[in-house]
């Protein structure tokens, strides 16, 4: 990229910024002409709409740090402050209370697209292994958000997810203390975690820069899980995948006001509501819903160590699915046996959220036991094996084929057929 | 869009009635530009309002909460303040002056032509009637914010025995008016009531 490229730019002051640091160019090919495939489905709209979330989460999260306390004797009053005194503090706060939710929602469904359509598989293995480093990142600042408020809930799933790390022989209790600053969930802990959590959206926006650049090397799969061979199987990324982004934006949007403005409490614990109180545990300790699948994991088997290495594994698991599925085949809609698996292996997982919601005591036990067994039954056993085994079904010629019914040719709109397009 | 031009080009660019003109929306027909112009048009400005609608929450939230808003009061005990000295108290982060006026200085500021004053006010606008000896002001000079000195005696009070700002040299009277520049108003009187003789409440 060394050495000044002439600017195509008509606008002269664009040009001059574009000659000497060529960010309009570099927008027109990445998100002007970018070649995309024609058959996305509405599943391909998620990873935009978590990149919108997190701009979101970034913007109400900087105003509400101009008002937040990270001390433990005014966190919780400097929240009832901004939900009560600052104008409009109680939309800021329940927009970023409520876009974790989203942020999950949106996630785990672009996650499940991965799954079902093999976008996982050569040549995207680095892409998905940056993206499960996305969800631990998320994963990591939703956990030390929630600490904030300083709830009862706030306080005692500090307590119990730090507590986690003593279950490492020798060394466990020194990380312990070490997440802590002090012998318990307190001051120092506190403060530590505004500035991570502070610190943390800002790594994210950083892995997901990598995350699309290495996406736009290998470009994107799409529902039939075919290469793209022609440029008859592409689209401009603008104007088609933009608008079709902004009406997925919208419906997001609908959703995400649906619960800030009429059930902004519905996905929290009504125990945050009272200030933490380091002598007294509440009733039931839960941590949010996005967090109920792992938690149930960590509590379907009796031995501590155990329990905390299954919850790690259910997520490292991840890093390794490109070489754990041996299917040559990418899409699930040409993997008859798989396309009904996986949804077995989603069930497994909503179960486990649910037995995570409960006490682990009877049959909750149970399930999550079966569950969690499943869970990783699906990725040890059946996707080595099914790769193997499955008779998959014959692979379209390609997109456009697919697509046009096998007519191949005839005129195509105007702007369809990838030309880089003329810009003011 | 895709798929209709698609399905027309097979059928052969047929002439569309309901619309007037021959449905070749493949070329960009001027009259296919005006609908999509007004669709842009009603696009633009619909994101327009959003983005607006969604700016404005935020940029407000830094303006002052509703408990900065809320008046604080301020009360001030007047029996240790001698006649002819001042105190000053903090009443929403600004310094107030509290001076005690000699007899002397009430008829000075009674006296005063009007036409003599930079920034024109009667005395008796200032103060509580009844009460004449005491003189409230918000103790920030009119020219550049300092604080004016003269609530001692010993302070320096300027030519008119009031109030002198060290700063760049602007003199009030004993009813805090402003009488040599460079300050261009009057130091203000805050609002205030007396709650008896001795006790006043500021704000």
């Amino acid at each position: 990229m060394a050495g000044m490229q002439k600017s195509e730019f008509e606008n002269p002051v664009i040009n001059w910024i574009d000659t000497r640091l060529p960010i309009f160019t570099m927008m027109q090919k990445e998100y002007g002409v970018f070649p995309t495939p024609r058959n996305f489905n509405y599943f391909w709209n998620f990873g935009a709409l978590a990149m919108v979330n997190l701009m979101i989460m970034i913007v109400t999260g900087i105003v509400l740090a101009m008002f937040y306390q990270p001390n433990t004797s005014l966190a919780f009053d400097s929240v009832q402050h901004i939900m009560r005194d600052v104008n409009y503090g109680w939309l800021i706060r329940y927009v970023h209370q409520n876009g974790a939710s989203m942020f999950f929602i949106v996630t785990y469904i672009h996650i499940f697209r991965g799954l079902y359509y093999g976008s996982y598989k050569a040549p995207r293995e680095l892409l998905w292994i940056l993206g499960v480093v996305i969800m631990l990142l998320m994963m990591a600042t939703a956990f030390m958000g929630y600490v904030l408020p300083w709830g009862q809930m706030s306080y005692w799933g500090a307590t119990v997810i730090t507590n986690l790390f003593s279950a490492f022989p020798w060394i466990g209790p020194k990380i312990v203390t070490l997440l802590w600053g002090g012998f318990s969930v307190d001051q120092p802990t506190l403060n530590r975690f505004f500035s991570l959590h502070y610190l943390l959206p800002f790594v994210l926006v950083g892995v997901i820069f990598l995350h699309i650049a290495a996406l736009h090397i290998t470009g994107s799969n799409n529902p039939l899980g075919i290469d793209v061979k022609t440029p008859q199987d592409t689209l401009p990324f603008h104007p088609y995948y933009t608008i079709k982004d902004s009406v997925g934006i919208c419906v997001f949007l609908i959703v995400f006001s649906g619960f800030v403005f009429f059930a902004p409490n519905f996905l929290g614990d009504p125990n945050n509501f009272i200030p933490a109180n380091p002598l007294q545990t509440p009733a039931d300790i839960v941590p949010e819903w996005y967090f109920l699948p792992y938690y149930a994991i960590l509590r379907s088997v009796p031995n501590k160590l155990l329990g905390v290495c299954l919850m790690f594994a259910s997520i490292l698991v991840l890093f390794v699915l490109p070489w754990l599925d041996t299917s040559k085949v990418r899409s699930a809609r040409f993997r008859p046996i798989f396309r009904q698996i996986i949804w077995v292996w989603l069930l497994s997982v909503v179960v486990l959220g649910l037995c995570g919601a409960h006490k682990p005591e009877g049959v909750w036990v149970i399930l999550s036991r079966i569950a969690t067994l499943y869970y990783f039954f699906h990725f040890l056993v059946i996707l080595p094996v099914l790769g193997k085994l499955e008779r998959t079904l014959p692979l379209p010629e390609s997109i456009s084929q697919s697509v046009t019914g096998g007519r191949g040719g005839g005129p195509f709109p105007s702007g369809a057929t990838a030309k880089p397009m003329e810009k003011a | 869009m895709a798929d209709s031009s698609a399905a027309t080009a097979a059928h052969g660019h047929p002439a569309d009635p309901a619309h007037g003109h021959p449905a070749d929306p493949a070329h960009g027909h001027p009259a296919d530009a005006t609908k999509r112009d007004f669709l842009t048009l009603v696009a633009a400005a619909g994101a327009a309002i959003g983005t607006a609608a969604i700016a404005w929450p935020l940029i407000d939230a830094l303006n002052p909460s509703k408990d900065v808003l809320a008046l604080s009061s301020v009360d001030v005990d007047l029996t240790p303040i001698a006649v002819g000295s001042g105190i000053v108290v903090s009443w929403q982060g600004k310094p107030i002056f509290v001076r005690h006026r000699t007899d002397a200085e009430i008829k000075e500021a009674e006296d005063v032509k009007q036409s003599d004053l930079i920034d024109p006010a009667t005395d008796a606008s200032r103060v509580k009637s009844g009460h004449d000896q005491w003189i409230i002001l918000i103790g920030i000079c009119t020219h550049l914010g300092c604080i004016p000195l003269g609530n001692k005696p010993s302070d320096p009070r300027g030519e008119w025995g009031g109030w002198f700002c060290p700063c760049h040299g602007s003199q009030y009277d004993t009813s805090g008016r402003v009488r040599h520049g460079p300050a261009p108003a009057n130091l203000p009187v805050p609002p205030y009531a007396f709650e008896s003789d001795t006790k006043i409440k500021v704000g």
